[in-house]
């Protein structure tokens, strides 16, 4: 059975929640990776607002297939995550509150997620055409020229996910 | 001589890629439902009927399975007796551009890897390895590769005294380092000969054979299910959630090499291992 959750997350419900728990996830999240990521980061060192308020929000980790006419998205599975841990610890500290994406993290984020009480969930890597069936909303938010990579707000219905890294640090991966 | 056009070369190319992102091979296809059966628990279960769900709705909406639709590579077979008529490369090219605009697939190609990384937008250009063989016949394969399994791909030149236990624990180590994220089951290309870049290139060949073919040398068919049964046993399992589904397939190309050297190249594929081939 899978916990149903709504987003954003509550922090009493982060704090329920075990590492290898089925979860399915609804209402709206942001979606950045790699290139978003370093944005965020430089925006961030050079004392710029983020063009987003991060504070209890989710983030996504994706960059999908563009949507073919009459869809509301093209395939949109998650990515490794691993490649934004150096960039994420400073996001988490900032008041980001779950993460979703696939394969593990490092130490430091591992840390930061315990520290603020957070969690890190998992979607299946390469079912794309199946999550895809999960968004019901996709608004372009910022970065147009990162094309894939841009930030988008997806609006999830029964998102479905696995709790990786739950907020006391354990980890399904290990 | 035998003539072909270069518009025939450009329509077969954009066909492959086109198809070959929405529609896995029927070996992918029966790998994942046998591993199903061999499976025990329930969330490596769950995993594995979401993938082969996921490849069934891909093929129904002819829709892209993977929103990775890669980096294309392709793999070409160059009759000498062949004249192109019109520009080869620009055919491939333009295949590969028609295909990942008008198919719908997801343009991942950066211009440059370390200044500018900016998006070429038609995802080109392709990686094209090119051989020149006898005959009348062009062969191409196409394959689209994901880059979450390509990151964790290694090659290393062992001595000669490193010898095959040498060889089965680079192997190994590269599939433990790599762990869920190379989005597991994966099909494990391998090898071993050549110079450092042939290596490196046989293991593309390799992670792109058939998942229901073997190494025509028995030694090396060996070698193959012994690797696949340790790396069985490692419990990653599907989309490295635990399981006996590390690995669909472990697939290893050699060629002859220098008297100081075994050059072992590992190319992961994760379970979106899509390729096809055409003859013309």
């Amino acid at each position: 059975m899978s916990i149903k959750l709504s987003l954003p997350l509550k922090k009493e419900d982060i704090k329920k929640l075990k590492a290898g728990d089925s979860v399915t996830l609804t209402g709206e999240l942001y979606t950045a990776r790699d290139a978003a990521h370093k944005r965020f980061y430089e925006m961030v060192l050079s004392g710029e607002k983020l063009p987003i308020n991060i504070k209890n929000e989710t983030i996504y980790y994706v960059g999908p297939a563009p949507a073919k006419p009459g869809s509301v998205i093209g395939p949109c599975g998650p990515t490794s995550s691993y490649r934004m841990d150096k960039y994420t610890p400073m996001l988490l500290d900032m008041g980001l509150c779950a993460m979703i994406g696939k394969g593990e993290r490092s130490d430091e984020v591992i840390d930061a997620i315990k520290r603020n009480g957070a969690v890190y969930f998992a979607a299946i890597g390469g079912a794309a055409a199946l999550i895809s069936k999960s968004i019901v909303k996709d608004e372009y938010v910022c970065f147009e020229d990162l094309q894939t990579e841009s930030v988008h707000k997806y609006t999830v219905k029964d998102f479905p996910c696995i709790v990786a890294i739950d907020s006391f640090g354990n980890d399904v991966y290990k | 001589m035998r003539i072909i056009k270069a518009e025939d070369i450009k329509n077969a190319v954009k066909a492959m890629f086109m198809s070959l992102n929405c529609n896995i091979g029927d070996d992918i296809t029966n790998a994942l439902k046998k591993s199903l059966a061999n499976e025990e628990s329930d969330t490596a279960k769950a995993v594995l009927n979401q993938l082969i769900e996921n490849n069934e709705i891909a093929k129904r909406e002819q829709i892209p399975l993977c929103q990775d639709t890669g980096m294309a590579v392709l793999f070409v077979e160059y009759g000498d007796k062949v004249t192109i008529d019109g520009d080869f490369s620009e055919a491939i090219m333009q295949g590969v551009r028609e295909a990942y605009i008008d198919g719908y697939l997801r343009k991942s190609v950066v211009d440059d890897p370390v200044f500018d990384r900016r998006n070429t937008n038609d995802n080109t250009p392709a990686v094209v390895h090119t051989k020149i063989v006898s005959g009348e016949t062009l062969r191409i394969t196409a394959a689209s590769k994901g880059f979450g399994s390509e990151n964790m791909s290694k090659i290393k030149m062992l001595a000669p005294s490193a010898s095959v236990e040498g060889v089965e624990e680079f192997i190994l180590e590269t599939v433990r380092a790599a762990g869920p994220n190379p989005c597991p089951p994966i099909v494990v290309g391998v090898g071993i000969g050549g110079t450092f870049e042939q290596a490196a290139k046989l293991s593309k060949m390799a992670s792109i054979r058939s998942v229901d073919s073997k190494n025509a040398d028995e030694r090396y068919a060996d070698l193959e299910d012994r690797l696949l049964e340790k790396i069985n046993e490692m419990n990653i399992g599907p989309a490295g959630l635990k399981g006996k589904t590390t690995a669909l397939k472990v697939n290893i190309e050699y060629e002859p090499t220098h008297i100081a050297s075994i050059p072992v190249a590992v190319n992961i594929c994760c379970h979106a291992c899509r390729h096809q081939s055409i003859e013309m």
